[in-house]
């Protein structure tokens, strides 16, 4: 579903991704995993199609077409979705007026009728309930007065209604607390555990895992996979660390 | 033979007039010399409302004066679009008398190398007269958009609470804004809170809302929609808000 090949990326002129492969077969969730300054969010905001991320050399493909060829919205409306680490905040604009954008423009662009306002509260109740995320933070504006915890479970609610067909999580774990984690977790599950999905979860640490059991375990460290294997592979980093594992 | 009609000249302002020193002098040069000396008149009884709205958009140059006098314990409220096709310049003279309320929300946006202005000065001569002045300027092209506002807090205005916020987001380099807060305070007992900010836009929020779907015009709309907005918060009628909303917008997609 996602094929990475040979992907090479720098910022302002700095290598960050050197040669990183990677692929994510439908319905499987992918755990990437590795120290700080590895390029975890480098490889996120890429996929992404963040500016300022320049790939210099190499591919990756998405439903079969060229993910690096769309702009960010062009990727949205295909399918992709991206959680951020630090979710930003829009003042002045409602979250429910931004969703609602959101989607309707996603589903313009693949040729679908928009939602009605009532579709969407309906749709937008039901997802916030999922997540735990009362219905008057979806009133106010995005992000803005969050704390951590809730604004990753906004993301999550957006997640749930934009439904997308691949999700990358960008350290969607930190800031939570543990009984967040868990309603996250679940969220994630719920909405993204399918045949014909896919997730790519970026962590540091394995305790998300408990929560979203991947199917593969990638270690990525100077801009490459080093390692690849199954869930076990993420216990044995948690108990011996990275330098242990990978050296 | 009758003697010649005296008449007191008309001095034109000069750069060297701090309420004009970022006006289009060219533009001013075609403003008949009586223009300078003429004012829309308005007195809001004791107790009374007075609101206006309204759009400035045309493609010559405009001035428009207008004074207001508040009477104790009435309030005025003014919210303007300045989206003019050329130099434009709103001018407001507010007197407030005891316990009174003024209320300016404006709007500058545009393009081209247009120059759009409010100017305006508040009397605070009475006490506990309040006063709340926002203004948004969204520019691109050589465009300037303008805040001159001016405070005149006399001895007897104590307790006064004037507030004054301006913000300016310029879309491409070649655009300005000026910011000019002027406070003459003579009372003791007074606040008076005036901020600027001049900056672009937000490209992170930009981004964030492509990822989630949203074409970069539309972000760049909503974005735009929600920091002119609070130019008229204070505009406690739907309908108007949305139409002065929808025409400073709407100059936003002729770009």
């Amino acid at each position: 579903m996602l094929k990475i090949e040979n992907l090479h990326a720098e910022i302002g002129g700095t290598k960050i991704l050197k040669g990183l492969t990677l692929e994510v077969a439908a319905g499987e969730v992918a755990a990437i995993m590795g120290p700080n300054g590895a390029g975890k969010s480098t490889l996120a905001y890429v996929l992404g199609g963040r500016p300022g991320y320049e790939v210099t050399a190499g591919s990756v493909t998405f439903k079969g077409q060229d993910l690096l060829d769309l702009e960010p919205h062009e990727r949205a409306a295909l399918g992709m979705f991206l959680g951020f680490q630090y979710p930003v905040e829009i003042p002045g604009v409602s979250n429910v007026q931004f969703l609602r954008e959101a989607l309707n423009s996603q589903r313009r662009a693949r040729g679908e009728e928009p939602l009605s306002g009532g579709e969407f509260l309906k749709l937008a109740r039901e997802k916030a309930a999922l997540l735990k995320l009362d219905m008057d933070m979806m009133k106010r504006q995005v992000n803005v007065g969050f704390s951590g915890g809730e604004k990753k479970r906004a993301e999550m609610v957006q997640m749930g209604i934009l439904d997308p067909a691949f999700a990358v999580l960008d350290e969607t774990d930190s800031g939570l607390d543990i009984d967040a984690l868990r309603t996250v977790g679940d969220g994630i599950n719920a909405i993204m555990r399918a045949p014909d999905k896919g997730v790519l979860l970026i962590t540091h640490y394995q305790r998300l895992l408990d929560y979203v059991k991947p199917d593969k375990v990638h270690v990525l460290a100077a801009g490459r996979i080093v390692k690849t294997g199954g869930p076990e592979l993420a216990l044995q980093l948690e108990s011996e660390g990275y330098e242990a594992v990978t050296a | 033979m009758s003697a010649a009609p005296i008449t007191q000249p008309v001095t034109r302002p000069t750069m060297r007039d701090e309420a004009w020193r970022y006006a289009d002098f060219d533009a001013i040069t075609t403003f008949a010399p009586e223009a300078f000396d003429e004012w829309r008149e308005i007195d809001v009884a004791a107790g009374e409302t007075f609101r206006e709205c309204f759009i400035l958009d045309s493609a010559a140059p405009t001035l428009r004066r207008i004074r207001i006098n508040v009477a104790k314990g009435a309030r005025a409220e003014v919210f303007a679009v300045n989206a003019a096709g050329d130099y434009a310049r709103v001018e407001l003279a507010v007197s407030l008398a005891e316990g009174a309320h003024f209320e300016f929300g404006g709007v500058t946006i545009g393009g081209g190398d247009a120059t759009r202005e409010f100017v305006t000065r508040l009397d605070h001569g009475a006490p506990d007269a309040t006063s709340n002045q926002v203004v948004r300027s969204v520019h691109w092209g050589q465009a300037t958009g303008n805040f001159l506002g001016r405070i005149d807090v006399g001895r007897d205005g104590q307790r006064t609470d004037a507030a004054q916020d301006f913000k300016a987001v310029l879309l491409e380099r070649g655009a300005s804004a000026n910011a000019r807060p002027e406070l003459e305070i003579y009372a003791d007992d007074v606040k008076c809170a005036h901020g600027a900010a001049i900056g672009q836009m937000d490209e992170m929020a930009r981004y964030y809302m492509a990822s989630r779907g949203i074409a970069p015009d539309i972000a760049r709309e909503l974005l735009i929609r929600a920091f002119i907005a609070d130019a008229f918060a204070a505009l406690d009628d739907e309908d108007a808000r949305d139409g002065l909303l929808e025409i400073a917008l709407k100059t936003l997609g002729e770009r």
